[in-house]
């Protein structure tokens, strides 16, 4: 590990200043993947702003009924809030699928948005990785493809986002809140994150210096129901194979009036299905209407040799999970246990 | 089953000693609790990496990042300037050694790179961060060499080797297979994979050690996470060219090995030749991404199995044909097809292993090396000739019971595969099994179940102890002995307890230091017997003879046994269900029902029993590892991506269950070993289950949703 220096933020504004004072700066909130990274080599930072003590750790209602969470509010908290639970049980359960009690714990609204991919090869700086370490190539592609992407990828990139959270809000059309050197601006979660295209060094929209101060969510739609599915190898403490978030509701006629579908574990970044929800918007919720859209949506999927079978897994997690919702059936839970 | 042959439960017996300090009767198979137990809750147990001799110095090896070739430059210049470097060993400045028996052991002596992951160098300095980034910044040049690391079952490198892992033969025949093949009633012919697989102790491999010359020359003190201090300590005196008495080995709590800490490791010898070169002890502690490609893994194996059988079911054909790799730095055979020489009575049989050594790194010994692996395609093999026959798979593993061994025609010392098959079916309520797959369906979930034998061998070797009377009353006992999280200390007290005739306090029990007397390694699951022996001999010796101390060896008792088939068996019962939405494979119910000889102590025999089975729940539905072909290195190389099983797969319902047996032909303590045996045949247990719930036979380990969900999944339109 490389020194560096270390510094406790008091407001959000002097974190700011700080990074922008320090080149080679990074925010340090509950450091589960940062410093992973920084034992790895991944990360090489001079000088940490630890934000984790910042005003930033509350959740607060909005005015017009939604939910504004500071940055700094720990996964395990969030997903036990109980506005969250009754208006929100999505995002719960994307909070309690990923990782494991003990990283939740320390885990961060902001951080778990910011971490970074879980690729082995942008783990390990013996082989090239051009997110890492840009120009030096994709050892992915060539390499085990298993858990790579299927959405969205490059030539350059085929790595997919890790965040469960991040799907979950992506689909609740909450917004990020950022402060920078130039103010403040806010950004759509859907779009936070990027693909990877020529330059997958960059996971967000983020501009140099800027925080995440605070995560919006808007207030449920009427009548919306929600819910997470997530698929994996074992019942805790793994990464998504895929995963799917579904806000729905419907109009007295049983149509849809409002639906979000999004999707975990695809692409560089959760990927928002806006094709699919296109097609099911004002039409009736059958089993046949939801394959048809689902299946619109992964038209645009190009799986890699090992991964096929993430097109089809997200293809019956989406089109299950839409009509189990529409029955009032699914609480997206993962199946119970004997 | 008799009546009076009721199964110890899951506590078994308890006994705290009679009122008057005598022995309890039941002093040996009491659940007594581990004796070091607060010891390792408070955090006092210390642990290789936490002795930190006074101006300790640490170790970073640098692992090669090509896959074969030679190192043509080294340039430490970097690594060396940075503040508080002590040295960058490499083959150009390493202390030489002697030549190893183990060429794992071989670190920096030459230039050349036999696998991805191969140490080439070591950072030493004054902390840890800085070797880390000493470690880093060390640069090497290497001539590259065209790397092989794929095996198939077609690879032009294959042959037949004269022995496999533990000895055993390569190949065996009995009969004319091909001719009862050709004229069975019922065949099975299929093939098997397994992935390569890796141990991951929870801690990793660590030694600190400290050279010293004096007067009487040079003393070499290494504390080293091993399971067997005494094979370390003559490894280092055998390098480093000293006297097995100017070497000690201290292993005095280890935390979990499952095979990969059997073998003396390269860490410990890195840490020897850093403390000579710089004076100072040295502490290396392997990173976890550093552990799969140094310090062993299983191989892969690709398995055939043939099977044939009379219109009754009574097998004529046994074949087992196994595929496997080895590195190129020595053969390391995996011995999948040895169970099958033991299990089934076959009027003619052929086992056989090919092996091909690729540029991989060495595999070695994990979790019931040969056993785990050949009793899943056996195992699975069994479960699809008896859907063939039409046949409850107890039934037709209870009508292929065997009088002898049947590859080497000696009797069994004890075998009671019957009851334990019987026993489970009962506690598992089999009976009301329907056996129709893919039938139970729960909303979304399949369910199924399954059951498979189980078997691993009751290995012996030689050991030496020492007892001792004090005047107070209380016995010392001494002994080689490793406690790698088993319970061995636990036990071996117990063992001496009741040869002595008194209550387990008043035993003093010293193990894990090769300054005590001579002991083989905590290996094969023959540890407790072996060891269990000479603390017997010795504490019995030392009651009868009247003196104050008793040393013995069993050398000559080990030679002069019997020729029996010693092992112990087991049957294995789980109900999964798959989710035809996700394709996830998850445990409902999970059973096993061992019959292993005398069981020592109830709470301990338990957890490794479920611990075992724990194991073969992750070999069957979450752990692989993958080697990348174009770097040559695993994939998987941490805890985050290699999937042991969470505490969350573990099913509510989860029993181990053990039959009283009472074998005259092991030792005087009676236990056949029980470490490994709870692994072997899980895994076959829940792919006859999986088919059970889905009708669809995986044969491709493990069961995760790539695979599995593929035909349950809604096809596309």
């Amino acid at each position: 590990m490389k020194p560096f220096t270390y510094e406790r933020a008091a407001t959000p504004e002097q974190a700011v200043s700080s990074y922008a004072a320090r080149p080679g700066a990074r925010y340090l909130a509950g450091g589960t993947n940062l410093v992973d990274l920084m034992k790895l080599g991944v990360e090489r930072p001079e000088h940490l702003i630890d934000v984790s003590g910042l005003p930033l750790d509350r959740v607060e209602h909005t005015v017009d009924g939604g939910l504004r969470v500071g940055a700094a509010v720990r996964n395990s908290d969030l997903a036990a809030h109980p506005a969250v639970r009754r208006d929100h049980p999505v995002l719960s359960q994307a909070l309690l699928a990923g990782a494991s009690g003990q990283l939740r714990n320390a885990a961060t609204t902001g951080g778990n948005l910011l971490q970074r991919t879980r690729c082995p090869y942008f783990q390990d700086t013996s082989v090239p990785c051009n997110k890492r370490e840009p120009g030096s190539g994709c050892s992915a592609l060539h390499g085990s493809h298993r858990d790579m992407a299927v959405l969205g990828h490059s030539d350059d990139c085929v790595a997919t986002h890790p965040s469960d959270m991040a799907v979950a809000l992506a689909a609740l059309d909450a917004e990020v809140e950022l402060l920078g050197p130039e103010g403040r601006r806010t950004v759509p979660a859907a779009d936070f994150h990027r693909l990877p295209g020529d330059d997958p060094h960059q996971d967000t929209v983020l501009r140099p210096g800027e925080l995440i101060v605070s995560v919006t969510v808007p207030p449920p739609p009427a009548g919306a129901r929600s819910a997470y599915r997530k698929a994996r190898e074992r019942a805790s403490y793994a990464f998504a194979l895929a995963s799917v978030a579904v806000v729905l509701a419907r109009a007295q006629d049983g149509t849809v009036r409002h639906v979000a579908l999004a999707f975990g574990g695809l692409a560089h970044r959760p990927w928002r299905a806006r094709t699919a929800e296109e097609l099911l918007t004002g039409a009736p919720l059958t089993t046949e209407a939801c394959s048809r859209a689902v299946e619109a949506e992964l038209a645009a999927a190009r799986p890699l040799s090992g991964n096929a079978f993430k097109v089809s897994l997200a293809r019956s997690l989406a089109v299950h999970m839409l009509t189990a919702l529409a029955e009032g059936g699914a609480d997206g839970t993962s199946p119970q246990r004997a | 089953m008799n009546d009076h042959e009721v199964p110890a439960g899951p506590e078994g017996p308890q006994g705290p000693g009679g009122p008057d300090g005598s022995a309890p009767l039941t002093v040996l198979g009491a659940g007594v609790p581990r004796l070091e137990g607060w010891d390792k809750t408070e955090g006092s147990a210390r642990y290789a990496a936490e002795w930190t001799p006074p101006g300790c110095a640490y170790g970073r090896p640098v692992p090669a990042t090509v896959a074969r070739g030679r190192i043509t430059g080294i340039d430490a210049t970097d690594a060396l300037a940075m503040e508080g470097a002590l040295a960058v060993l490499t083959h150009e400045n390493a202390p030489r050694i002697t030549e190893p028996d183990d060429a794992t052991l071989d670190v920096l002596q030459d230039e050349w790179v036999p696998h991805r992951g191969w140490h080439v160098a070591l950072a030493v300095a004054e902390t840890p961060e800085t070797a880390q980034a000493m470690a880093e910044a060390v640069r090497i040049e290497y001539a590259e060499e065209p790397h092989d690391v794929r095996i198939h079952d077609d690879h032009p490198g294959l042959y037949q080797p004269d022995e496999a892992n533990g000895g055993a033969a390569g190949a065996t025949s009995r009969g004319d297979v091909e001719s009862e093949l050709a004229a069975a009633h019922h065949t099975v012919d299929v093939l098997y994979a397994i992935p390569p697989l890796h141990n991951h102790p929870m801690e990793p491999h660590a030694a600190t050690a400290e050279w010293t010359e004096g007067p009487e020359g040079a003393r070499l003190v290494a504390h080293d996470s091993s399971q067997g201090a005494t094979p370390v300590r003559d490894t280092l005196a055998a390098l480093f060219s000293l006297d097995t008495a100017r070497v000690t080995v201290v292993s005095e709590h280890v935390g979990g090995g499952f095979g990969n800490k059997g073998t003396p490791r390269p860490h410990v010898v890195l840490a020897a030749m850093a403390s000579r070169h710089t004076g100072r002890p040295v502490k290396v502690v392997l990173p976890r991404r550093h552990l799969p490609f140094v310090t062993g893994h299983r191989a892969p194996t690709l398995q055939r199995v043939r099977l044939g059988a009379d219109a009754e079911g009574r097998l004529t054909a046994v074949d087992h044909d196994v595929v496997t790799h080895t590195s190129t730095v020595k053969e390391f055979v995996e011995q999948a097809a040895v169970p099958a020489r033991t299990m089934y009575a076959s009027t003619a049989s052929r086992t056989r292993h090919r092996v091909a050594a690729l540029d991989v790194p060495t595999p070695s010994w994990m979790r019931a090396p040969g056993e785990a692996p050949g009793m899943y395609a056996l195992e699975a093999a069994m479960d699809e000739l008896a859907v063939e026959l039409g046949m409850d798979p107890i039934e037709l593993r209870l009508r292929n019971e065997p009088d002898v061994e049947p590859q080497t025609g000696k009797p069994f010392s004890s075998r009671r595969l019957a009851d334990c098959l019987r026993e489970g079916a009962r506690l598992f309520g089999w009976a009301d099994r329907d056996p129709r797959p893919g039938v139970r369906r729960s909303g979304d979930l399949l369910i199924g179940t399954g059951v498979a034998a189980s078997t691993y061998p009751a290995l012996l070797a030689p050991s030496t102890a020492t007892a001792e009377a004090r005047d107070d009353g209380t016995f010392h006992v001494r002994i080689n002995a490793t406690d790698i999280g088993t319970g061995a200390r636990t036990v071996l007290a117990q063992v001496a307890a009741e040869a002595l005739g008194v209550g387990p306090q008043a035993v003093r029990i010293d193990i894990g230091n090769s300054d005590l007397p001579d002991a083989p390694l905590a290996g094969g699951s023959s540890g407790t017997a072996s060891w269990g022996w000479a603390v017997h001999a010795a504490c019995t010796e030392l009651r009868t003879s009247g003196s104050s101390v008793a040393t013995v060896d069993t050398t000559a008792d080990v030679q002069a046994r019997e020729d029996y088939a010693r092992h112990a068996f087991g049957a294995v019962f789980a109900e999964v269900q798959a989710d035809t939405v996700t394709g996830e494979v998850r445990t409902r119910r999970l059973l096993g029902v061992f019959a292993a000889g005398r069981i020592l102590n109830a709470r301990l025999a338990r957890s490794q029993f479920l611990g075992g089975m724990t194991m073969g729940l992750g070999m069957a539905l979450t752990e692989h590892s993958s080697i990348d072909r174009a770097t040559g290195g695993f994939v998987e190389t941490d805890l985050a991506s290699y999937h042991v099983p969470s505490c969350a797969d573990v099913p509510e319902q989860f029993e181990a269950h053990w039959l009283a047996e009472e074998d005259p032909h092991l030792t005087p303590v009676g236990g056949k070993g029980i470490g490994e045996i709870g692994i072997v045949g899980t895994a076959a247990a829940f792919t006859n289950a999986l088919h059970h719930a889905t009708g669809v036979r995986h044969r491709t380990l493990p069961h995760t949703p790539d695979r599995v969900g593929a035909d349950l999944r809604v096809p596309a339109r």
